[in-house]
């Protein structure tokens, strides 16, 4: 057996999401390869996703996790149709996750609509990686 | 130094070592991770064969090491020009009247993600973004209540626009024209830097070589009627953000350079037809003697290329003039004060450096887009630079620092390698097209974060000193109201306008493009019949086509 088919986190699949018109790819990256690295399976969306394509990518992949990125201020008009995307689409135990420049209150709200847990810059990578560990949901 | 001297020096250093203490634990590196010593001395500069005249020279002379301006900041300070645009057109306008009323001496407009992206507010894909991120700006009436009441032919404007800048440019000339403004008297800046977007920004539309094509026509057409006006501002900030180190910046902004000098020679114009406009925009980062050097570093290679690459003759040509901003990257939302620490310290560097003109940060801006309140102490910061601290007496006065020189030469150097292995592969647009400069800063984006995840790099606040904080500083909230607002006068606008003229406008702008003319003239002519922004851009779209990255990482 390899190291890879041990490890814990092999079998959990992650979304990495660019909404919107916002070009800041920089963190998305940097999670995405975080998350690899991890011992997740990562596939990153690319730039200038309308919601609906970040769902049909998410029920194509069958992911467990969706980490939306966001940084241009936008949140509050795409997460909710990427949340409400992915209820219809039957992904209703998707863990969703957004990381960006996000005010306080609209953190709240993010979190009343269905988003798990928000992350502003200076998060650690590994915190991230601990959260997707205890909360992703288990499939087959 | 002749050398036997600098054989003592080297024996007395060796004895000076031997006596050093312990240091602290952890590698004293920069903060793109370059090794630094503890003492520089005569002999680190001997080593490096270092000629004073031929190196540095006096400013305002060529290598321009020292500056470009042979007074200094004593002739004239640097610019100070902050950047804004947020919300509505009326809304950023009265922000540009309240800089200018401070003491600001140039304007700088942002432009939200729709704009950049050459869409309307009125597009499905605008929806979330209007006025978030800058001012939405879809037609020439936009610009006119922007720059309502400023005397275009006073003022310099720079303008942060890549994708569509041509279109925005073109509606900028048109209100220029309005106002009567004779057309030596436009002064200003057009970003119109798309490589760096493909490499870093990522505001794209077309594909690379139409978009260059582009950009070659703003700088033909700026160069023949607007002698005044700032053609590109080649930009390494986006670059620096996106993560790339201080030599990587350096090299891929210059490559990035070099590429729109061939394209230009290839349109068949001579090199100092259009150099001397062409300008550059730095980062600069928390690592103070790092940037200075590369300020430095920059100045010197340029003024070398234009004059041995491309034989310049006009002094013109090989002066990088540039513009700075403090790093974005660099603010924390943690305790969000000591931003005003960090922009201070960072914007000395870059005066230090020589900049000709500086934005910068406010301490919110890592929250939201700055306040009122934030935005003055960020322009204070420099007025405290320019007129308390001394600073601007003297001309580059880290010159002939054992230190300052040595790593001015390793900057030079290394980006002198990044630019031979770019030109290897064909150029900066071939480069881009197998994904180089985009890779190399992945590359160092995540290196970087593993080192903070190690504390190997220190933020304060963030993975050191950290504090439990109540509720975080006021931030400045853009309401959904402004998108409302911004749609149904743009809906307004296309009802009204005659149709027929921007319908012809249109057309004209179609059949340029496919016989490849220059564009200036067709867009300024569709942009003052009212055609929008996305018209403009969708008719080029389907002459060029779409530009698509792959989502690697």
């Amino acid at each position: 057996m390899s190291s890879t088919d041990t490890n814990p986190n092999q079998k959990i699949r992650v979304l990495v999401a660019k909404p919107g018109l916002d070009g800041h790819d920089r963190g998305a990256k940097v999670i995405a390869r975080a998350l690899r690295d991890a011992g997740f399976e990562v596939v990153y969306t690319g730039l200038h996703q309308t919601p609906e394509m970040v769902v049909s990518a998410a029920v194509q992949e069958d992911v467990q996790v969706v980490a939306v990125s966001l940084l241009s201020g936008a949140h509050n008009a795409l997460v909710p149709e990427i949340l409400d995307g992915l209820k219809k689409a039957g992904l209703n135990d998707a863990l969703v996750l957004v990381g960006g420049i996000i005010p306080d209150d609209d953190i709240v709200e993010l979190k009343k609509l269905g988003v798990h847990e928000v992350f502003t810059p200076g998060a650690a990578l590994q915190d991230i990686v601990d959260h997707i560990q205890k909360y992703a949901p288990v499939r087959n | 130094m002749s050398p036997t001297d600098l054989e003592e020096v080297r024996k007395a250093k060796a004895e000076w070592e031997k006596q050093l203490g312990a240091p602290r634990p952890g590698r004293f590196t920069t903060l793109s991770d370059m090794e630094v010593p503890l003492l520089s001395t005569p002999a680190d500069l001997a080593d490096s064969d270092f000629d004073y005249l031929r190196d540095l020279g006096f400013p305002g002379e060529y290598p321009y090491t020292r500056g470009v301006q042979r007074n200094m900041y004593r002739g004239k300070l640097w610019t100070m020009r902050q950047f804004a645009g947020f919300a509505t057109a009326e809304e950023t306008n009265a922000r540009f009247k309240m800089l200018l009323q401070h003491g600001q001496t140039g304007l700088s407009t942002a432009f939200d993600m729709p704009t950049l992206m050459g869409y309307d507010a009125d597009s499905p894909r605008s929806k979330g973004e209007i006025g978030k991120c800058g001012v939405a700006v879809s037609s020439l009436q936009d610009m006119e209540r922007l720059y309502d009441g400023i005397p275009l032919g006073e003022v310099t404007t720079s303008m942060t626009i890549n994708g569509p800048a041509i279109v925005l440019l073109a509606m900028y000339l048109a209100v220029a024209e309005k106002q009567g403004v004779p057309r030596e008297n436009v002064r200003g800046t057009l970003q119109n830097d798309i490589l760096k977007e493909y490499i870093a920004q990522k505001e794209w539309l077309f594909p690379v070589k139409p978009a260059v094509e582009l950009v070659v026509d703003t700088i033909e057409y700026g160069s023949k009627y607007y002698p005044k006006w700032n053609t590109v501002s080649i930009s390494g900030y986006h670059i620096r953000e996106a993560g790339a180190t201080a030599v990587q910046e350096l090299a891929f902004t210059l490559a990035d350079g070099l590429a729109y000098i061939d394209a230009c020679i290839a349109r068949g114009m001579s090199v100092d037809e259009f150099a001397p406009r062409l300008s550059f925009f730095f980062d600069v980062h928390n690592d103070f003697f790092e940037e200075v050097a590369k300020f430095r570093a920059a100045r010197r290679l340029w003024a070398r290329l234009m004059k041995d690459r491309y034989k310049a003759q006009d002094p013109r040509s090989w002066m990088l003039r540039t513009h700075a901003q403090t790093a974005g990257v660099s603010l924390t939302a943690q305790q969000p004060h000591n931003n005003i620490v960090r922009v201070a310290v960072q914007a000395l560097a870059a005066v230090m450096g020589g900049t000709n003109s500086l934005h910068t940060n406010s301490m919110d801006e890592t929250l939201s887009l700055p306040t009122d309140e934030s935005v003055m102490i960020a322009l204070r910061t420099q007025q405290i630079i320019a007129e308390e601290s001394g600073v601007a007496n003297i001309a580059d006065p880290f010159g002939g620092s054992y230190f300052m020189e040595s790593l001015t030469n390793r900057v030079e150097r290394d980006a002198i390698d990044y630019i031979r292995r770019i030109d290897e592969m064909g150029g900066m647009v071939k480069a881009i097209e197998r994904g180089f400069p985009q890779s190399e800063i992945a590359n160092s984006a995540y290196h970087f974060q593993r080192q903070l995840e190690a504390k190997e790099k220190v933020t304060v606040g963030v993975n050191k000193y950290r504090i439990d904080e109540p509720k975080r500083i006021q931030t400045l909230t853009i309401n959904r109201e402004v998108e409302r607002q911004q749609i149904q006068r743009l809906q307004a606008l296309k009802s009204s306008r005659p149709a027929a003229t921007h319908t012809a406008a249109l057309q004209n702008v179609r059949e340029s493009a496919q016989s490849g003319k220059n564009m200036v003239g067709p867009i300024i002519e569709a942009v003052k019949a009212y055609a929008t922004l996305q018209e403009v851009c969708d008719t080029l779209r389907g002459v060029y086509g779409e530009y698509r990255e792959t989502g690697s990482f």
